[in-house]
């Protein structure tokens, strides 16, 4: 063992293509992979919802049978969910979190690994169910009872995909939270810490601690399909919606765990294009904390129209509601940092502030569904998919974009296509909300989600939101060129890439050496927080 | 083999996370095509055999490192937190099935026996319900619930104990008294096992004479899936206890330096605590 210690002192990766990438314990590669995996899981959900937007082109049954086109809408929102925003930030965090702490690596390499190498397989293994008799999960990605029962073979296969997505990503954040807590450089502390390391270091506390619930749900869900317990049957004195409410106590936070770590990148890249400090640094943390904590106070407002105790019809509308306050207080503070600043407008900043506006609508229409009353008449309608889809598109899709362009130069020491990236920004600022704006008037006038075929007064709309749809699409191809050009070439990028960024991974090269900080950089007790 | 990055081990690649895949996948896989019909259980057996190999290699090359002296105390550290928020995973994971316990005993069961009268007019008219029960639709099943007294009562004393010689094995180590950590660490072996016989025979206890089984409505599925989980648990939990028990007698551990044992003594006491919720909620109330 000792006599091996010397030998490991070169610092270049392992030359052997497998056991680079097979057998890595390297952040950075590991991170690459998961940066690659997501894009790829994002066009295949992608496509679905193509399929998806081009069956509701025009009203009637065209393209393809409704049970395919339910179970599109099923996968659509488990590989976008699963595949492609969780590990995506799973990848910036695996990036960028040691090196903006200054640490050597991930605090558990070989963990690290592990995390990342099962969302292939479990993603095999739920795509694999399209191809087998009775077609893949139609149920919806919420998979309630009696209805996600009902299935044929592809049932069970499903149920141990998400349980194996839900393994990857408790060990992904456990890894994130012990490096966060223990690997920070000496000086460094959490206070001084750039927002994006906070923000995970919350996300990661969420993970844990809802995606053991959702395991214990689908595991119930198993149980009654095979062993014959009565979890969620009302003959055997359970209830569906028990399964409602288990499954909304992980899927609040979810959502939550999909938008704090976009409000971290957000937070780092706005400072960087305003010249300025992040406004308000300790309020954006605690703010992120109070929506952590709200986060689990809330999960019955996903089913109003269940039925429930009036005063929990109250206490949730209202715990919902106190959540638009942290909420706000980060975007006034983002807006704060942008008033007199500096602003130059490359690609990074133009999708934050587009994520800034955008995001906000989606918050808002979040507001809307909040009222009870109201909520009755939006429940399941296409209102919700507006509402979702702008602060997961506009919110979490624009925040990876922004954190790809902010920080490709330095994962691969070129500069990016500005002209490119901006042509990218606005086909996709434009299409994006062609394509789900108008869903909130469709919605609003009551055509329901998760339903092929509509009533003909809705054909205008759903057209316009087919078109965006496949504009949106389409340029996403252009960030897949943007991406390749870079890797391959371009003008070369300096170790501070943005003249206004700060933070430790600024002051390594771009790329960095395959070992980040050999030895931890000292953090000067004066020095301002990062961001 | 290892690289010493400003002290912190950070080692080279390793290729039993990629077994680790291979094994879940064959496990589940096996197990979705089991539960179809379509295959026999050997598939299931292969995938679970390739992930025991997989904790041996793994766990063993962790163990080898450890004991050559590569990880300092920041590594240490980390090995802490990953224990403390698996531990917290597990208890959320618990968490889900005491919240359904809870579910069909204060809204669900009272629900359907006449509390909310639109619940009981349109699905099962004129049961009376109370728990333990079976269900509205299982009514005609003969069955007893389980007791707390003799065998849970008697469980809760061994593992309590239990607890209390790992901690006694615990001083021993850090005062170095190796023959008495090795003493107490046989007998928390001992009682976690001596527990799981008796929840063994509490089982077919179960199943031959009160007719409980894990089909018996939500009592039934709230008493097996709980007690099974935890019982999975204990299992593991003696697993591990038992490779340190073997480590101790190996010479591994220092007074100082000792995370392996640690850990597997959080990991028992969160078992111990976690009985305690059944004892109180599935046995007692």
């Amino acid at each position: 063992m000792t006599a091996m210690t010397h030998e490991a002192e070169h610092h270049g990766p392992p030359s052997n293509f497998f056991q680079r990438w097979l057998f890595t314990t390297n952040h950075k590669d590991i991170g690459t992979l998961y940066l690659v995996f997501s894009l790829v899981m994002f066009f295949i959900g992608g496509a679905m919802a193509l399929i998806i937007r081009a069956e509701l082109f025009q009203p009637g049954l065209q393209l393809v049978d409704p049970y395919f086109f339910n179970q599109m809408t099923t996968l659509h929102a488990l590989v976008m969910i699963f595949g492609a925003v969780m590990p995506a930030f799973t990848g910036l965090a695996n990036w960028m979190i040691p090196i903006m702490i200054g640490a050597p690596d991930m605090a558990l390499p070989r963990m690290n690994n592990w995390s990342f190498w099962l969302l292939p397989f479990a993603f095999a293994i739920l795509l694999s169910t399209l191809f087998m008799p009775g077609g893949g999960p139609a149920g919806g990605w919420t998979m309630y009872p009696p209805l996600m029962l009902q299935h044929g073979m592809s049932f069970p296969f499903v149920i141990f995909s998400v349980h194996l997505m839900g393994i990857s990503s408790i060990m992904g954040a456990i890894n994130v939270i012990a490096t966060v807590l223990n690997m920070r450089a000496p000086g460094m502390s959490l206070m001084k810490m750039p927002m994006f390391a906070w923000a995970w270091l919350i996300t990661g506390f969420l993970i844990i601690g809802v995606m053991p619930v959702l395991a214990g749900a689908i595991t119930m869900l198993l149980t009654d399909q095979y062993f014959g317990t009565t979890f969620f049957s009302a003959a055997g004195g359970g209830d569906p919606v028990l399964y409602q409410h288990i499954f909304w106590f992980f899927g609040h936070p979810e959502v939550y765990i999909m938008i704090l770590p976009a409000f971290g990148i957000i937070s780092a890249i706005i400072p960087t294009f305003s010249r300025k400090p992040l406004f308000g640094y300790s309020s954006m943390v605690y703010a992120i904390a109070s929506i952590a904590f709200l986060s689990f106070l809330v999960w019955a407002h996903h089913m109003f129209t269940v039925g429930m105790l009036l005063a929990g019809s109250l206490f949730f509308m209202y715990a919902t509601m106190v959540i638009s306050v942290p909420t706000g207080v980060k975007v006034f503070n983002w807006v704060a940092t942008m008033w007199r600043g500096s602003l130059t407008f490359e690609t990074p900043m133009l999708f934050a502030i587009a994520f800034v506006i955008l995001f906000t609508i989606g918050g808002f229409s979040g507001l809307m569904l909040s009222i009870v009353p109201a909520d009755f008449q939006y429940h399941d309608t296409y209102f919700v998919v507006a509402h979702f889809h702008y602060v997961l598109v506009t919110g979490a899709v624009f925040s990876i974009i922004a954190a790809t362009y902010y920080w490709l130069p330095k994962w691969t020491g070129h500069m990016y296509d500005e002209r490119l990236g901006k042509w990218h920004f606005w086909l996709s600022v434009i299409f994006v909300n062609i394509l789900f704006f108008p869903q909130h008037f469709l919605g609003l006038a009551g055509m329901p989600r998760r339903i092929p075929d509509y009533a003909l007064q809705f054909a205008e709309f759903n057209m316009i939101s087919t078109i965006g749809a496949f504009g949106f699409g389409f340029a996403q191809l252009i960030f897949l060129w943007v991406i390749i050009k870079c890797v391959r070439g371009g003008e070369k990028a300096p170790a501070k890439v943005w003249d206004g960024a700060e933070g430790l991974e600024w002051t390594l090269s771009s790329p960095p050496p395959y070992h980040s900080f050999t030895t931890p950089p000292v953090i000067p007790e004066t020095e301002a927080p990062a961001r | 083999m290892a690289q010493a990055q400003g002290g912190y081990y950070v080692p080279h690649g390793s290729y039993w996370p990629l077994v680790g895949c291979i094994g879940l996948t064959t496990s589940v896989v096996g197990a979705s095509g089991y539960f179809n019909g379509d295959w026999s259980i050997w598939p299931l057996l292969v995938g679970a055999a390739i992930m025991a190999v997989m904790f041996f290699g793994w766990f063993g090359t962790v163990i080898h490192e450890s004991v050559s002296g590569v990880y300092n105390s920041q590594v240490d550290r980390s090995f802490r937190w990953g224990m403390t928020w698996f531990i917290f995973s597990e208890v959320m994971f618990f968490g889900a099935f005491f919240g359904a316990l809870f579910y069909a005993r204060v809204f669900s069961v009272p629900w359907l026996g006449g509390e909310d009268i639109v619940t009981n007019q349109l699905l099962w008219d004129s049961v009376n319900l109370r728990w333990p029960t079976a269900g509205p639709g299982f009514g005609h099943l003969e069955w007893e619930p389980m007791g707390a007294w003799p065998l849970p009562t008697i469980n809760t004393l061994l593992l309590l104990t239990s607890g209390v010689t790992l901690t006694i094995a615990h001083h021993a180590l850090k005062a170095n008294q190796r023959l008495k950590l090795v003493l107490f660490m046989w007998a928390t072996v001992l009682l976690g096992t001596t527990f799981l016989i008796f929840q063994g025979y509490e089982y077919i206890h179960a199943y031959r004479e009160l007719n409980l089984r894990l089909d018996t409505g939500i009592y039934g599925s709230t008493f097996f899936m709980l007690t099974g989980f935890h019982g999975v648990h204990v299992i593991i939990g003696t697993v591990a206890l038992l490779v340190i028990t073997l480590r101790c007698m190996r010479g591994h551990f220092t007074p100082g330096h000792h995370f392996g044992f640690e850990g597997v003594a959080w990991y028992w006491h969160f078992v111990d605590v976690v009985w305690l919720g059944l004892y109180i909620f599935v046995y007692v109330l």
